[in-house]
């Protein structure tokens, strides 16, 4: 498989505050990789770093061939990045529909809106009103679909499920199989082990600001003791 | 007569009132504009306007460039000059305490009123009439200097042309999203510090034009807009910060109100605008039209 993301020696800071110390990762074109790790580890920086929000840092991150670490934030989508935070970040004085449209078109190959509407119903039904007054299943939705038409090639996804009921984390386990589907790499930080064991390739596990563990999903029983034991579940 | 007042009287101070609203109305949009999303207090907002109202003096002493040219010409002067100022020192502040930028158009406005002055002291120039819009209209019940009337419908349409293409256009709700939350905007991959520089351009521009629009009536004076922008903060801080359609509203209300409070109460006139400021400020402390603060 050949590496879309190459992620090494990624070093970032808060201010004063050191908070990843060489984060070295590798995602494959079209792989669904999870992220797991305690809260406060550095799992969000992480996304924040590739990303280009955080801009404190040091060491190397390649997308697509080409270094990404000189990239300005506002040309970072264009390289194909998309990201989705855990906050959601829908937009209050924007409708749903001008909330879905906001994100700039970067490559071809994004989900066209009458597919968008039909995969998230909810979306084209609520299409006028605004955007916070949705759900926070359908915020979610709305926060992911709007990247979705962008044609980006790879989503960084913090914590989609956070917070939401059974049904609708089901409802994103489905939509993430279908983004799978059609070729979309994902790059996921997830808390819900058992959901994201339901959909990622393979994982990480994250301590103290750096990757300790890379396995695929196949050996996650054998691992399921160790992992309840760093993860305190 | 109306509660023991001529009609005409009436009538004539709520037309001066629609005037001034006019102005207040044009200025705080701008100031608004340019605090939601820079969240800088634009205290060089009267100079600028003082600069629209000079640039279309200057055309036309020097160039003898038209009423109607200067219209467009000079706003876009003063909106260039406002990118540059911003592209090349506003910007730098953003990161530090909001203070800083107040400082630094605080003296922005003093160093351009204090230029000017010294070329041309504090005395008015004068700026005729165009052509087309000399005389008034006799309306039955009154009679209307044409160019006021033209005032009032001009600026009412730049207000609402503002307001819809910030509500209503793709731009608008790039900088809707980028007054929430700049930083996801921008890893969208909208270019947010151009989309500033145009905002605080756009600010100016809107500034600058009321200005023209003043030159006729008011004289074009350096000290015309340190009188009127002491009010149009008021006016901001009435309607709420940040809140474009309460600028709109509250700059023609607050107008309104001081033209009537002429014809019932003169004495009152100066302060009314600042009475009714600190009682929003009681009652309201987020303003007529702000969200809960």
């Amino acid at each position: 498989m050949t590496p879309l993301l190459r992620v090494s020696g990624l070093n970032a800071w808060y201010g004063e505050s050191h908070v990843l110390h060489g984060v070295d990762m590798v995602v494959g074109q079209g792989e669904m990789i999870t992220i797991l790790g305690r809260n406060g580890v550095g799992k969000t920086t992480t996304l924040r770093t590739i990303m280009g929000i955080l801009r404190a840092r040091k060491g190397q991150i390649m997308f697509d061939g080409a270094d990404m670490m000189a990239v300005p934030l506002h040309k970072t989508a264009h390289r194909g990045i998309g990201f989705v935070p855990e906050e959601r970040g829908i937009f209050s004085t924007l409708t749903v529909e001008e909330n879905l449209m906001l994100p700039p078109v970067v490559a071809k190959g994004g989900m066209p809106l009458d597919e968008i509407y039909e995969l998230f119903p909810n979306l084209a039904e609520r299409r006028a009103s605004p955007g916070t007054k949705l759900s926070g299943g359908e915020q979610q939705m709305l926060a992911m679909a709007r990247i979705l038409r962008t044609g980006v090639k790879m989503l960084l996804l913090d914590e989609p499920t956070e917070g939401l009921a059974p049904v609708i984390v089901q409802r994103i386990g489905e939509v993430l199989k279908k983004l799978k589907e059609r070729g979309m790499t994902v790059l996921l930080v997830e808390q819900n082990f058992r959901f994201a064991s339901r959909i990622a390739d393979r994982f990480y596990l994250m301590e103290h600001g750096r990757m300790v563990a890379d396995f695929p999903v196949a050996e996650l029983p054998d691992r399921m003791t160790m992992l309840n034991k760093v993860l305190g579940v | 007569m109306i509660f023991g007042i001529p009609l005409q009287a009436f009538l004539g101070q709520l037309l001066i009132g629609l005037i001034n609203g006019s102005f207040y109305a044009l200025l705080s949009l701008g100031l608004a504009v340019i605090f939601g999303l820079l969240r800088v207090i634009n205290f060089a907002h009267g100079a600028q306007y003082m600069l629209g109202a000079f640039v279309a003096y200057l055309l036309l002493q020097y160039f003898g460039i038209n009423y109607w040219l200067a219209l467009v010409l000079a706003p876009l002067t003063v909106g260039l000059l406002g990118a540059l100022v911003e592209r090349t020192m506003l910007r730098r502040l953003y990161d530090l305490d909001p203070l800083y930028g107040l400082l630094f158009t605080f003296g922005l406005a003093l160093t351009i009123e204090g230029t000017f002055r010294y070329i041309y002291g504090a005395a008015g120039q004068p700026y005729a009439v165009p052509k087309a819009l000399m005389g008034g209209t006799n309306l039955g019940f009154m009679f209307l200097p044409n160019y006021r009337g033209w005032v009032v419908v001009v600026s009412l349409a730049a207000c609402l042309g503002t307001w819809l293409l910030i509500e209503k256009t793709k731009l608008g709700s790039y900088l809707r999203a980028a007054t929430e939350n700049p930083v996801l905007v921008q890893s969208f991959g909208v270019n947010v510090p151009v989309l500033l520089t145009l905002t605080y351009g756009i600010g100016c521009g809107l500034a600058a034009f009321a200005g023209v629009l003043a030159a006729p009536i008011y004289q074009v004076s350096p000290l015309m807009g340190s009188n009127v922008i002491i009010v149009v903060f008021a006016v901001v801080v009435v309607g709420g910060m940040g809140s474009i359609l309460g600028a709109i509203a509250t700059g023609y209300m607050l107008g309104i109100a001081e033209g009537l409070t002429k014809v019932f109460y003169p004495e009152a006139s100066n302060i009314v605008i600042f009475v009714i400021m600190a009682i929003v400020l009681l009652l309201r402390p987020a303003g007529l039209f702000g969200r809960d603060g």
